[in-house]
């Protein structure tokens, strides 16, 4: 009975969805989009984008014209963080969770390994988010996998969660700082200070590089701290 | 033709949260919400035969692009994403530890 029910009312608002957008006109066609009229057109402009200087447009949204609320975002990360820091952690120390398995020889040679290329890689897209597809968010999660690798191939690694956590507050802090450092040398909060270079170089684009380079740090070490949290408990004597 | 494809994706999504008592499973249903939404929400960025919109050497004037103010919105709405099911996992975990189980008719029953 409540299955038919709960199945009667996502049909209705689905059905509703659907009709709605059928009918209203300013909703584009799948693919027929007109970028001319939108918002998006001003970021493709080739003045601003040599104004910018990255060459990811992508990136030059969420990092230079957008910025203020990327940092806002990164706020809400954090907060989600310390959320499962406070319902998991305790003030007792933490030792690591028995994976009930023994890691063999090979498994841990070959993720020490992989935890290098991965580790490798991660940088690779943080450094060139100002270029090519990824960046900070991608970056750091990246990160954060090479850390949870070595935390299941291996049962009694513990990465350095105080490192971490420095790490995360030195990252956020300075993003804050360049910021403001934006608002005191040119006129507004995150303004470019920075000359901008030629659109493509890998030290161009002014402080767009620089900001996702903090992002994937406090993203990554945000991330690793969410896993060690779930994969530690009370120590039990 | 995508968009109605994420749209029954969130309506999925829905159906599950309404049905299911596990905790995990409604966790994966939400995570199956917020997947349509970041579908639904690209597919309107999209133009036929545009290309990604990265400046390349071999680009001139003229190019036609997707929109990418979309996917710079989706880009952090995946990031926050992780972190709130992150969250709700570890209230799951929680919950777990605490009552030995993860269906919420049971834990009405133990309360």
């Amino acid at each position: 009975m409540k299955n038919i029910f709960g199945l009667l009312i996502s049909l209705l608002l689905g059905v509703f969805i659907i009709l709605a957008l059928d009918s209203s006109v300013s909703f584009p066609e799948f693919g027929s989009a007109v970028i001319s009229d939108r918002v998006s057109d001003n970021y493709l402009d080739e003045d601003n984008i040599e104004d910018v200087g990255s060459a990811n447009i992508v990136t030059a949204i969420v990092v230079g014209y957008r910025g203020f609320d990327t940092l806002g975002e990164v706020t809400v990360l954090f907060v989600s963080a310390l959320g499962v820091a406070l319902v998991l952690g305790s003030s007792k120390k933490q030792a690591r969770m028995d994976l009930k398995f023994k890691p063999n020889f090979m498994l841990r040679i070959g993720s020490k390994v992989l935890f290098g290329i991965i580790l490798m890689t991660s940088i690779y897209i943080i450094f060139h988010g100002h270029l090519t597809p990824g960046g900070g968010f991608p970056g750091g999660a990246i990160i954060a996998s090479a850390i949870l690798l070595m935390y299941l191939a291996d049962d009694k690694f513990r990465s350095n969660v105080k490192g971490f956590k420095i790490l995360e507050g030195v990252a956020g802090s300075l993003f804050v700082v360049i910021g403001l450092l934006g608002l005191v040398v040119a006129s507004y909060f995150l303004q470019n200070f920075l000359p901008v270079g030629t659109v493509g170089n890998l030290l161009s684009a002014g402080i767009i590089p620089i900001i996702y380079v903090l992002i994937g740090l406090k993203v990554g070490s945000e991330i690793s701290g969410i896993v060690d949290n779930f994969l530690t408990e009370e120590e039990s004597l | 033709m995508i968009q109605y494809a994420a749209i029954i994706l969130f309506v999925f999504g829905l159906y599950g949260l309404f049905t299911n008592k596990n905790v995990i499973k409604m966790i994966v249903s939400l995570n199956i919400m917020e997947l349509g939404l970041n579908i639904f929400i690209i597919s309107i960025g999209f133009v036929y035969d545009g290309i990604a919109p990265i400046i390349t050497s071999t680009s001139g004037s003229g190019l036609l692009y997707v929109d990418p103010l979309p996917q710079a919105l989706v880009l952090t709405a995946i990031v926050i994403g992780v972190g709130t099911t992150a969250l709700a996992l570890a209230v799951a975990k929680s919950i777990h530890n605490k009552y030995n189980t993860l269906d919420l008719g049971e834990l009405e029953d133990i309360l």
